[in-house]
């Protein structure tokens, strides 16, 4: 029996499409729309201004926090203007508009291929070139990657464990980067491995990937104490908490981060992206998305610039199906509904999925017939139907006691529910809701 | 191009829905349909069809002519509850007391509290429950199996193993002599002994209850636990006096356990939604039927138990919740 | 006699244990007594009793105790029961009311279906709370009206529905009370509570957008554009224009009705007057609509 974590969860049809195809470079835009809020905390400040020549790598917006990112321009040319663009929430947010002129790099980014293993910087200076390169988690959640790597004092981190389970259907952003440059993701591993000053690293890999397993565990080999743990195929692994339970058996507590049991997760894209950063300079400024659905063309794994407008994926995928219902970015579980094709790629868009219209329409809301099916896939061991109904009638405090900010918002409860209720849709309302009132009980 | 859809997440769904369910338990009652109408023929046939058709004509007219409500008939729960009524009565039962019990099972049980998912109790039960103490002659005349296949209001009746057994201890015979009378174990299994329309033929039972398992409309909790918690308590019982108390394979094998544990004590809104909650609520309604058969005046006591143990899911949902991510913090690494 | 008896035992008995217990209950009320001022019940008397939260009190109780706490009343109100109801409160406690004036809750969006196109369709949650977390909404506005009734639901007085044809909520003037409910529902900040005005005659900037007018104008056809049109018009100084928005002070409106007329997208609107004298001195008596 393959582990997998402790509570709940359910099994959604695949579809991984897009598995088998290599990843393609897209064509560089002739315009790009660089939000300057792609990540989970403060929004970064601009740095350039209208008619400013900027370079591919070069900083445009800085960040203004401890939990902020840096941005760089993922394009060479002129910043057309600093204006708001409406981004994947279908809200204006200020964004910087840059008009492609080429493709020249910054001077200081090494573009060579070779492969660079030793590891010459400090943990310190590792952790400081990370923040400076505007990672952030790339498997979705986008959280400042240099702000994990900076464990709370008094904490001790044990256990790195590398994400690499991609548990949303039809996703494969990461299948691909594992396959096509497992190497430098082990040394981005080793970096992590450094940074955090841990001699074990578990690279979770789902059971529905057996190539990449094969591949990682091959390539691990000739890295010191990475291992590969095969876990089996069970929606919402990817979640940080479900991910520790299933590798290590420690339960993170209620409210608490995964440093708790001596663990800190990364994606593999992010593990990539810090041997990128690390080893050859190159801030995050470009990142492999999978265009995919049912009735796409030519569902595929594309290496796409920040900023580029998703109808340009969806134009090498093919265009647009005729029975386009709904276009998401992120996976089919926790993605957003997007509201428009000219949305620009993020850090955080790990995939573009187009749903046709049958499967993307919401069903009829019944009466809860109390079933009890969203209580037993709760991966949090919460009960939904109550929630949903604390949320709805705004009882907070209750929904507090019953723990209503422990939801990770996976959405097993919606999938499962016999009677379509929305029931995620009233829990994130409450979530919000209750941490607003927790937050101003603290002040 | 269309007008994209936009709502939050997730995007997908499982494609379950209430009609499914619903319908998946009308399948899982099939077979002991089939059984109830090889048993007792023609009478079976009738009763389950008045049922039927009257509980879902009664939830048609309530929505229609009182709520005024859009009709929900066509998800099934109405058709259900018909079919489970049926099966608890005696098949020899007049046409006026099915309509009355369908009347009541619907229209207090079920619709007075707003219809689908807001019941706490079982409707069918509530039905049944109310025919019993309202008619308790034609409630307990039950038509021998096999024999009277071809007859209905005039079959020829019979005692089942619990009456029997309950009268035959209030006579004071010996137990030994009590229990020569009833069917052999095989027997009891197969359904071959006199009692309601559904309830005799655990086999047929056994198999609903397997395909409701492997279709994922229930979890094994609440069955295992109502069946457990009667063979474990019968089980002491006998072990401390074989000779006064039944074996608790008897026990499980007669009345209507296994139809109460597989397919009413697991009515959805009337059962508690965690598992440990489940479990209690199966064990509480285990006791409470041994209790009742063994010291009680009715023969049986499934009916009751599960009604008054449907009282108390509301207190066992309040204090009895899931077990919780990251409340035990493990550390074995 | 053994009747006698038993009556008289029981008699006895029952009358012991009647007194035993009063004594208990006495003692208790004594030792467990709360001294509550006996004009509370009084005042709550007077009170609607709607326990609507509109006089900023969770409910006519707390209402109550307030306004036999403080000293000076003259700042609160019911909103429901109006200048009676506090004249009376008032008299009853011998303090002195203060003069209210009659609010009522206005829609500030007339984006309609028509003058407002939908761009995408919502498929979430029926509650404007979930779609506003979510997303912009339906049409290029993303400060307009959900139309998914959050309002509606919230108003305890039948004073709002739905309109079924343009998608907004609609008050009954009657029925409104002002309690601010609908103001707390909406996610969108959308109604607003102003001044009924003479003859219930007011007038109002039906828009809240705040984008720049090119925008406001291609995603709504009514939008406020910010054009500062009307203020140039006000001879009071009722109107300020703060992010592409116009804002009409309604204590500041002397209801001249100049602005109304000059707004390009009208979207400045006028409620409960006689309608307008036709102008024939104005250059162009019928202007047909641009093409």
């Amino acid at each position: 029996m393959l582990k997998t974590f402790s509570l709940g969860g359910i099994h959604p049809a695949e579809n991984k499409l897009s598995a088998g195809s290599p990843v393609e470079v897209l064509p560089i835009p002739a315009v790009v729309s660089v939000p300057v809020s792609q990540h989970i905390g403060a929004p970064g400040e601009p740095v350039v201004k209208k008619g400013d020549a900027v370079k591919v790598g070069q900083l445009i917006a800085k960040t203004t926090g401890f939990v902020s990112s840096n941005i760089h321009s993922p394009v060479s040319g002129i910043v057309d203007k600093v204006d708001e663009i409406l981004d994947a929430s279908g809200y204006k947010r200020k964004a910087i508009i840059i008009k492609t002129d080429g493709d020249v790099w910054d001077e200081h980014i090494d573009l060579s291929p070779e492969l660079k293993r030793d590891i010459t910087l400090s943990a310190e200076e590792i952790v400081k070139r990370i923040g400076e390169a505007g990672i952030v988690g790339l498997g979705g959640a986008t959280f400042p990657a240099q702000v994990k790597l900076s464990p709370p004092p008094g904490k001790v981190c044990e256990v790195l464990i590398i994400n690499g389970v991609e548990c949303e259907p039809y996703l494969t952003s990461d299948h691909r980067l594992m396959l096509e440059k497992g190497e430098a993701m082990l040394v981005g591993v080793q970096i992590l491995m450094k940074a955090l000053n841990v001699n074990k690293a578990i690279i979770g890999i789902e059971n529905n990937k057996k190539d990449a397993i094969a591949h990682i565990e091959k390539l691990a080999a000739g890295f010191t104490g990475i291992t590969v743990q095969p876990l089996k195929v069970q929606y919402p692994q990817g979640g940080e908490k479900q991910l520790i339970d299933a590798c290590i058996n420690r339960q993170v507590p209620s409210g608490k981060l995964p440093i708790e049991v001596g663990a800190v997760v990364h994606n593999v894209g992010t593990a990539y992206a810090v041997y990128e950063a690390v080893q050859k300079n190159k801030p995050l400024v470009e990142r492999i998305v999978t265009l995919t659905g049912l009735s796409v063309k030519k569902p595929g794994n594309y290496l796409v610039r920040i900023g580029t407008p998703i109808s340009a994926i969806i134009e090498a995928a093919g265009g647009l199906p005729e029975d386009t219902g709904k276009i998401v970015g992120g996976g089919p579980m926790m993605g957003k509904a997007l509201t428009s094709i000219e949305v620009p790629v993020t850090k955080g868009t790990s995939g573009i999925l187009i749903l046709p219209k049958k499967i993307a329409s919401r069903g009829i809301v019944e009466n809860c017939i109390r079933c009890s099916k969203c209580v037993s896939v709760c991966a949090m061991g919460l009960s939904p139907y109550l929630l949903m109904t604390l949320a709805e009638k705004a009882i907070w405090d209750m929904a507090e006691e019953e723990k209503i900010m422990d939801c990770i918002e996976c959405g097993s409860c919606s999938y499962t529910c016999p009677s379509s209720r929305p029931l995620l849709d009233y829990i994130r309302l409450g979530k919000g809701k209750v941490g607003q009132i927790m937050r101003s009980r603290t002040k | 191009m269309n007008r994209l859809i936009v709502s939050p997440s997730p995007h997908v769904h499982s494609g379950d829905s209430v009609k499914k369910n619903m319908y998946g338990v009308i399948i899982a009652l099939l077979p002991a349909l089939a059984a109830s109408l090889w048993f007792f023929g023609l009478g079976a046939l009738i009763v389950t069809l008045t049922s039927v058709v009257a509980c879902v004509l009664f939830e048609f007219l309530i929505q229609k002519y009182i709520l005024k409500q859009p009709a929900s008939i066509g998800d099934g729960s109405a058709a259900v509850t018909g079919l489970l009524l049926a099966f608890n009565l005696p098949t020899n039962i007049p046409l006026g007391i099915i309509l009355i019990g369908s009347a009541v099972a619907i229209g207090i049980g079920k619709m007075s509290f707003g219809g689908l998912g807001q019941n706490p109790f079982n409707p069918a039960l509530v039905g049944r429950v109310f025919l019993l103490i309202s008619f308790p002659v034609q409630m307990t005349s039950w038509p021998l199996p096999l024999a009277s296949r071809a007859s209905y209001l005039d079959a020829t009746t019979g005692a089942t193993p619990l009456s029997v057994m309950k009268e035959g201890l209030a006579t004071g015979r010996p137990f030994s002599e009590v229990m020569g009378d009833v069917p052999s174990y095989l027997d009891l299994f197969l359904g071959v002994m006199g009692g309601s329309a559904g309830e005799i033929a655990g086999v047929a039972l056994v198999i609903g209850l397997i395909y409701m398992l492997w279709t994922k409309i229930i979890t094994w909790h609440i069955p295992v636990a109502v069946v457990g918690a009667v063979a474990a308590f019968t089980g002491v019982l006998h072990l401390i006096d074989p000779a006064a108390y039944a074996s608790p394979l008897f026990h499980v094998l007669t009345g209507g356990v296994l139809l109460g544990a597989i397919f009413m004590a697991t009515d959805y809104s009337s059962s508690p939604m965690s598992v440990k909650g489940m479990l209690v609520y199966g064990v509480g309604i285990g006791v409470i039927t041994v209790l009742i058969r063994t010291y009680g005046s009715y023969p049986e006591g499934i009916s009751f138990a599960i009604l008054i143990m449907n009282m108390f899911t509301p207190l066992i949902d309040k204090y009895i919740k899931p077990k919780r991510f990251g409340e035990v913090i493990k550390s074995k690494a | 006699m053994t009747i006698m008896s038993v009556v008289l035992i029981t008699i006895v008995t029952l009358a012991g244990l009647g007194a035993i217990a009063a004594v208990i209950l006495y003692l208790a009320s004594k030792k467990f007594q709360v001294f509550e001022d006996p004009r509370i019940d009084q005042v709550e008397e007077i009170l609607p009793a709607t326990n609507c939260g509109g006089c900023g009190f969770p409910g006519c109780r707390a209402f109550a105790e307030a306004l036999v706490k403080s000293d000076d009343i003259s700042s609160m109100n019911c909103p429901v029961g109006g200048a009676d109801t506090m004249n009376k409160v008032a008299e009853m406690l011998g303090k002195e009311a203060g003069s209210a004036t009659p609010m009522v809750a206005v829609v500030r969006c007339n984006g309609t279906c028509e003058h407002r196109p939908k761009l995408n369709e919502y498929q979430g949650a029926t509650s404007c709370a979930v779609a506003a977390s979510l997303y912009g909404g339906e049409s290029g506005c993303s400060y307009g009206c959900l139309g998914l009734g959050d309002c509606v639901a919230a108003c305890k007085f039948d004073a709002m529905y739905m309109d079924e044809a343009t998608g907004l909520p609609v008050i009954i003037e009657d029925n409104c009370v002002a309690c601010g409910a609908c103001v707390t529902a909406c996610p969108k900040s959308i109604i607003e509570l102003r001044k009924k005005g003479p003859k219930g005659r007011r007038i109002f900037v039906s828009c809240i957008n705040k984008d720049k007018g090119a925008a406001a104008k291609k995603s709504c056809a009514v939008a406020c554009i910010g054009c500062s049109k009307c203020q140039k018009v006000c001879e009071f100084d009722a109107i300020t224009i703060e992010n592409n928005l116009a804002y009409i002070d309604y204590d500041k409106c002397k209801l001249c009705r100049k602005c109304p007329e000059v707004c390009p997208t009208n979207a400045i609107h006028e409620i409960n007057f006689p309608p307008r004298k036709p102008k024939v001195e104005k250059e162009e008596p019928a202007k047909a609509p641009v093409e």
